[in-house]
């Protein structure tokens, strides 16, 4: 016990001792703590490269995180263009490549609070639309650090909907250039990334106007800056969109063209299954790189902070418990728990899938493309709203502590929100992924039979497999078979898509228009997609189990978080369980029972699952959520060296020592 | 004006100043509010600059600065009544965030309460006068809602007459008063009294915390501010450390009493602390309808003059707002907001008649009132906390900037959810009394008030055919059929709870494990009641409505909230027989044609919450619909713009260029 301690810990004085509440829950552990993180990493090398990294980076005091609570946004942000900086410089020195394991764990471990993140997308873009030509100019400029280019899509006024972007490029037959120009008030580029302050280049996105007539979207290199002194160039408007929710350390900039002339000639976008491939790229990794790991570090808080926080009894005369034996919190943060791993292995499902179609893709075959776009879209909308929710949770499941950003936590949930709207609104995703749903349906009754099963896309088999009329369960215990749940997700799966498919009809059969139609079910077809993708999640957890059989002890641990993912679903949504007497009344309660149960199994594992993630305790920089478990020691400590305590109050003399004396002659 | 909120306002099926009147109690009170509210924004000393652009010393500073200021002018002005000392505080200072507050709705109220008539008018004079500044403290950095479990002592010293205050351990030190970091000179203390040698449990003390003329903290005193926070950034928070201090024999003893010999005298019961909880309580469900209101308010508005996407091809763009979708995250939350209004008012009203009875010696309705609101208020701020949120997120991108007003809303409301009793806590109360209602109904003694229905419960139980008779009997186009729908929900989980609990004890013997064994339960059982008593209460408030046109919108928000509490919790109504799948499927059709008929009369249903611009503090929710020209000139002035080139770019920037 005592390495995990001098590796993750904060090496402050209170770290050499950990808090005997949090020792006791470590002393008998149901499985090998360390084989899990090494299951979670894939495999024990890549355990041990994570933590080598770590060190390096703990070990060099830039990147220390711990003053971010205290720093405002003009510091964050000249304090993660300093870490930008220091990291090339390192990686270089170490000859971490691009895209290298070591610069992924790099980045985990600072939280990603590194600038100019949006240099590596456009050097993507440029290398997979532009031609060889602009390749060869752009890509070592962009090497070298000597542009700072950034990608502008959104305007002020227009966001999901590409085709109503407004900026203007107009082709001048006369001189053979491109004018960029921004009509209107809603055309400013608005919220790019690096963009305010940072960036010398951007890609700008733009209406193509030849001879009048409007051609669609192109991409084109503008300079924006200067590369002597940085000042924005002329017909340039840029700065900074002001204050957010989080993202301090990120310039997100607008952006206004003035009948500029971009550099070089355009970039041609690609075809629409590479324009695909991108967004569906970004997704699957902001799965596993942003979005789930954030829940994780909020449950790691959570849940260490609930051994410590002792408060009333649980029987008279006893000592006040650990708020984590009470049941009601049991119910707040074990399924936040089980959502974090349900949504490991769903991502690492969604990067395997994503591999096997590519290699098809890059050989021109794109049968497999609308399936993964429609999985990826549907699992980020589904991740970023339950990560959201559930980081959100923890935050209150820490009481009053959990409002104070020295917990971490705050600043959790302001950055995970982000989420349900980056690269696409939760709900246009789901939208999309309902769409291919009613295909598949369609697709499926028109052609029943085996011979479509083998071109059927797998996620939506179930579409072509028998369904169950009733669940067969007589007792609780039936409610532990992934077999079962599994199969009453992909139950109510159908149904609704069934249902979703029903009310198109019925509305076009009635005459409505047909995107009158659309737009008049779109609230069913949410549902429909909703249920999908928590069966497609349910699936790949039991999935990643069957594969754990030589780990009996993990697999054992993981199966209590897979049931209670599935019955916490099942629970959640009784009504579309018992709308069609799928489940009886009393299986609803039988459900309930095992899902009760549950908890209380899950609690003594509860704190070996959270150290499994193996965050380090700088990487949390939470004071309620260190390995150590001094929780009060160290908020204290961090408290008082808040600027509020360190700097004078110059309040005092200017009001509150007028107010104090005001009524003093009066007296 | 924006075209598109023009048009809309002029659509509307009824006039919005009507049911303003009605939000207020009645066209004298909007009148009144209005006054006050353009004292404030006609008077030059009143700037409101966006908070926004400061760091957090800057905010407190202006916070200070408000509260200064506003005590000055309500003399001036001669606001003494509560309700407009609100109106004037809600606009003035926005967001009801003010370091000096404590000193008036915490620790004079003690002072009141718990004070003799002597210690009254020691404190009393300079306190009001702010001669002194106080606070509250009871929070400890281990030690919340569970008071006994406070580990302060005030250890009694007959030779000297004083009381030695002392923090023993770290998790002993005070932690969360507002204004106490660095505003207040005093604060009322809760400490273990300790007096020949013996605990008496909790008591209050006032405890000098700084020197009057310099404000240094008093040797002894360690204090400070807590630091950054989610929101309420413009408070101080603050800790406070007591190190064996000594104070005079100052010790509040209205109730219990310390005689200079150290003999302690035991307190006469008071129930009447009953009260001021309610109060606070009955105020914190009002906080969550007019925070809810606001984040509505700006939704909507936002999503009348964004245009996105296409519905029909080759049409222009259309409004956000007739996406269903849009109707869907929105209107149900617009209904909660007139929901929680009406319940909001009606606790105030209960309180102020109980309190009469009080005052006559009546304390009958006392309990079920307590119980009540504890549950309403955990009920009304969980569901407000969500609604926020996802109003927030229905403005998409923008709704993440903090020109939209939303973040700052959500922030300094979630911790409703946690302050004056955290919620789960205050679900179990609830729980508590029903199942003491039900143990006395079960026993063959009738029930009275809210929870009557628990007397129908034996004569229902538990013939399968008899419930199977109820579903016809829904009418789900009539609120009072679907308020006795909620009412057959919340009996049924109230029982369900019950008799899991007797199961529980049976197994188990001790009563406190088979507590919290049901406890999930519990809490379910409660949030049922308190969704029952909503539906009631909106349904009972249309009746009261005269104007036709307003009723008929009204009614049209009670259908929506009562129909969507059914969809969301259709297990719960079909798991009991109460609704048939047939029903839940016209439930649901019934929804999408309610967001259909509320559509026209969105924006109008908005302005009739009737909020100053300055108040709503979004660029997305303005009054004009002017949102974008407004976002470009707020983004201007963001400190990150103060310089064209940002110093970062010569410290950092040009030697990343080139060095590498």
């Amino acid at each position: 016990m005592d390495r995990p301690v001098h590796r993750v810990s904060m090496g402050d004085p209170w770290s050499r001792q950990v808090h005997p509440d949090i020792a006791s829950e470590r002393y008998t552990q149901s499985f090998d703590v360390e084989r899990l993180t090494n299951i979670l990493d894939g495999g024990a090398q890549n355990t041990t490269l994570r933590r080598k990294v770590e060190s390096i980076i703990h070990g060099d005091p830039v990147f220390n995180l711990k003053d971010n609570y205290f720093m405002s946004q003009n510091e964050r942000y000249e304090a993660s263009i300093q870490k930008k900086f220091h990291i090339q410089k390192l990686a270089e020195r170490l000859g971490w490549l691009e895209d290298s394991r070591e610069l992924h764990y790099a980045s985990r471990t600072l939280s990603g609070d590194l600038a100019l993140g949006l240099h590596h997308i456009f050097v993507k873009a440029l290398r997979s639309l532009g031609s060889d030509e602009q390749i060869a100019k752009w890509a070592p400029l962009c090497n070298k650090f000597q542009i700072i280019a950034t990608y502008a899509q959104t305007e002020l006024g227009h966001g999901t909907y590409l085709q109503g972007l407004e900026t203007e490029a107009t082709y001048d037959a006369d001189t053979q250039e491109f004018v960029l120009h921004s009509p209107s008030i809603t055309a400013i580029k608005w919220w790019p990334g690096d963009l305010g302050r940072s960036a010398t280049h951007a890609l700008v996105q733009a209406q193509l106007m030849c001879s009048g007539a409007r051609r669609g979207m192109h991409a084109f290199i503008v300079p924006i800056r200067s590369l002597q002194d940085h000042t924005p160039l002329p017909g340039i408007t840029v700065g900074d969109i002001g204050p957010k929710m989080d993202f301090e350390q990120t310039d997100n900039g607008f952006l206004r063209l003035d009948h500029v002339l971009p550099d070089g000639t355009y970039i041609k976008l690609g075809t629409p299954q590479s324009n695909y491939l991108s967004m569906v790229v970004t997704r699957v990794e902001l799965l596993l790189g942003e979005i789930t790991p954030l829940l994780q570090k909020a449950c790691v808080i959570a849940i260490r902070y609930s051994v410590i926080r002792r408060q009333s009894q649980l029987r008279p005369s006893g000592p006040e418990a650990k708020v984590l034996d009470y049941q009601t919190q049991q119910q707040k943060l074990f399924p936040q728990l089980a959502t974090a791993y349900a949504f490991h292995f769903l991502a690492n499902n969604l990067l395997e899938f994503f591999h096997r179609s590519y290699s098809a893709i890059l050989n021109r075959d794109f049968s497999l493309l609308p399936e993964l776009h429609a999985l990826s879209s549907g699992a980020k909308a589904m991740v970023a709203d339950f990560c959201t929710q559930g980081a959100e949770l923890c935050r209150r499941a820490c009481g009053g502590h959990g409002y104070s950003k020295l917990s971490g936590l705050p600043s959790l949930v302001t950055r995970v929100t982000a989420s349900c709207t980056y690269e696409g609104e939760n709900t246009v995703l789901y939208l999309q992924t309902a769409r291919f749903l009613i295909k598949s349906y369609l697709q499926a009754q028109a052609s029943p039979g085996s011979t479509l099963q083998k071109s059927f896309p797998q996620s939506v088999a179930y579409l072509t497999a028998p369904d169950l009329a009733r669940c067969p369960a007589h007792r609780a215990a039936d409610f532990l078979h992934p077999e079962l749940y599994t199969r009453a997700w992909a139950h109510v799966a159908v149904r609704l898509i069934q249902d979703s498919v029903h009310h198109l009809q019925t509305l076009q059969q009635s005459g409505a228009e047909q995107h009158e139609a659309w737009n008049q079910t779109t609230v069913i077809h949410l549902q429909a997609a909703k249920a999908h993708c928590y069966y497609v999640t349910v699936k790949s957890f039991t999935e990643a189990l069957e594969k754990l059989a030589n780990e009996p002890a993990i697999q054992q641990a993981l199966k209590r978080l897979c049931d209670l993912y599935a019955l916490h679903g099942i629970l959640s949504n009784a009504g579309d369980f018992l709308h069609d007497g799928f489940l009886s009344g009393a299986q609803v309660d039988m459900v309930r029972t095992a899902y009760l149960d549950l908890l209380r199994l899950i609690r003594k594992d509860a704190i070996s699952l959270t150290d499994a993630f193996d965050f380090t305790d700088q990487c949390l920089n939470s004071a309620l959520g260190c390995y150590d478990g001094n929780v009060y020691e160290r908020l204290f400590h961090w408290a008082q060296k808040s600027p509020t305590n360190t700097q004078g109050n110059p309040a005092y003399e200017k009001y509150i020592r007028p107010l104090l004396q005001s009524w003093r002659p009066k007296l | 004006m924006n075209q598109d909120l023009r048009r809309e306002r002029a659509a509307a099926s009824f006039n919005p100043d009507r049911l303003t009147y009605i939000l207020d109690g009645s066209p004298e009170n909007t009148r009144r509010r209005r006054e006050i509210e353009n004292l404030i924004l006609n008077d030059p000393d009143f700037q409101h600059e966006d908070l926004n652009f400061l760091t957090r010393s800057q905010r407190y500073e202006v916070a200070v600065r408000k509260s200064a200021t506003m005590v000055r002018k309500m003399r001036e002005f001669g606001i003494s009544d509560p309700d407009e000392i609100m109106w004037f505080k809600k606009l003035h200072m926005i967001n009801f965030v003010e370091p000096v507050g404590l000193n008036y709705s915490m620790f004079i109220p003690t002072l009141l309460n718990q004070g003799t008539t002597a210690q009254q008018e020691k404190w009393l004079f300079s306190s009001k006068g702010l001669e002194i500044i106080g606070t509250y403290a009871q929070t400890e950095l281990g030690h919340g809602t569970h008071l006994r479990g406070l580990e302060t002592t005030a250890t009694y010293d007959p030779e000297t007459q004083e009381f030695i205050l002392n923090s023993p351990t770290v998790t002993s030190i005070k932690w969360w008063p507002g204004g106490l970091g660095k505003t207040s000179n005093h604060a009322i203390v809760l400490a273990q009294l300790y007096t020949k040698g013996k605990c008496y449990g909790l008591h209050a003390f006032i405890v000098p915390l700084r020197e009057i003329g310099t404000h240094k903290p008093l040797p002894g005193i360690t204090v400070g501010d807590i630091g950054p926070k989610f929101g309420y950034d413009e408070m101080d928070n603050g800790y406070l450390k007591m190190d064996n201090y000594r104070i005079p024999r100052n010790m509040l003893m209205k109730y219990a009493q310390v005689k200079p010999d150290g003999t302690y005298v035991k307190p006469v019961s008071n129930k009447l602390t009953y009260g001021t909880m309610v109060f606070i309580r009955s105020f914190l469900v009002g906080e969550a309808a007019r925070s809810l209101a606001k984040a509505c308010t700006i939704a909507i508005r936002y999503s009348a003059v964004r245009h996105q996407s296409e519905i029909k091809p080759d049409e222009p763009e259309p409004q956000i707002l007739d996406f269903q979708t849009q109707q869907y995250k929105l209107f149900p939350l617009l209904a909660t907001a007139y929901a929680f209004h009406f319940v909001g008012a009606y606790m105030k009203e209960t309180y102020h008649r109980i309190n009469e009875g009080i005052g006559q010696g009546d304390l009958s309705e006392l309990p079920e009132l307590h119980a009540l609101t504890a549950g309403l208020k955990a009920f009304t701020s969980w569901t407000t906390n969500t609604a926020i949120e996802a109003c927030r997120m229905a403005c998409g991108g923008h709704g993440y900037s903090h020109c939209s007003g939303l973040p700052n809303i959500y922030v300094t409301f979630t911790p409703t959810c946690t302050f004056e009793g955290e919620n789960t806590v205050m679900m179990l109360q609830t729980a508590r009394f029903l199942m003491k209602s039900y143990d006395q109904v079960h026993s063959g003694k009738l029930v009275c008030g809210m929870v009557s229905y628990l007397n129908d419960l034996p004569s229902q139980r538990i013939q399968p055919q008899q419930v199977a008779v109820w579903p016809t009997l829904v009418d789900i186009n009539s609120p009072d059929s679907l308020t006795e729908a909620y009412r057959l929900r919340a009996a049924r989980l109230v029982e369900i709870a019950a008799k899991n609990l007797q199961t529980e004890v049976s197994h188990r013997k001790s009563k406190e494990v088979a507590w919290n064994l049901t406890s999930v339960d519990l809490v379910r059982a409660s949030e049922a009641h308190c969704h029952y008593v909503t539906v009631k209460l909106f349904t009972e408030k249309l009746l009261k409505i005269q104007d036709k046109s307003i009723q008929a919108v009204l009614r049209n928000l009670c259908l929506l909230y009562s129909l969507y509490g059914i969809s969301q919790k259709s297990g719960d109504f079909l798991q009991e027989g109460i609704l048939t799948d047939s029903q839940i499927t016209q439930v649901h059709q019934r929804i999408k044609e309610l967001l259909t008929v509320i559509r026209p009369d969105a924006v109008a249903l908005v302005d009739a919450f009737d909020f100053q611009d300055v108040s709503l503090g979004s660029v997305l929710g303005r009054y004009d619909g002017n949102v974008y020209e407004n976002l470009f000139e707020w983004a201007k002035k963001s400190p990150l713009n103060k310089a064209e080139v940002h110093e970062s770019y010569y410290k950092h920037l040009k030697p990343l260029q080139s060095k590498l």
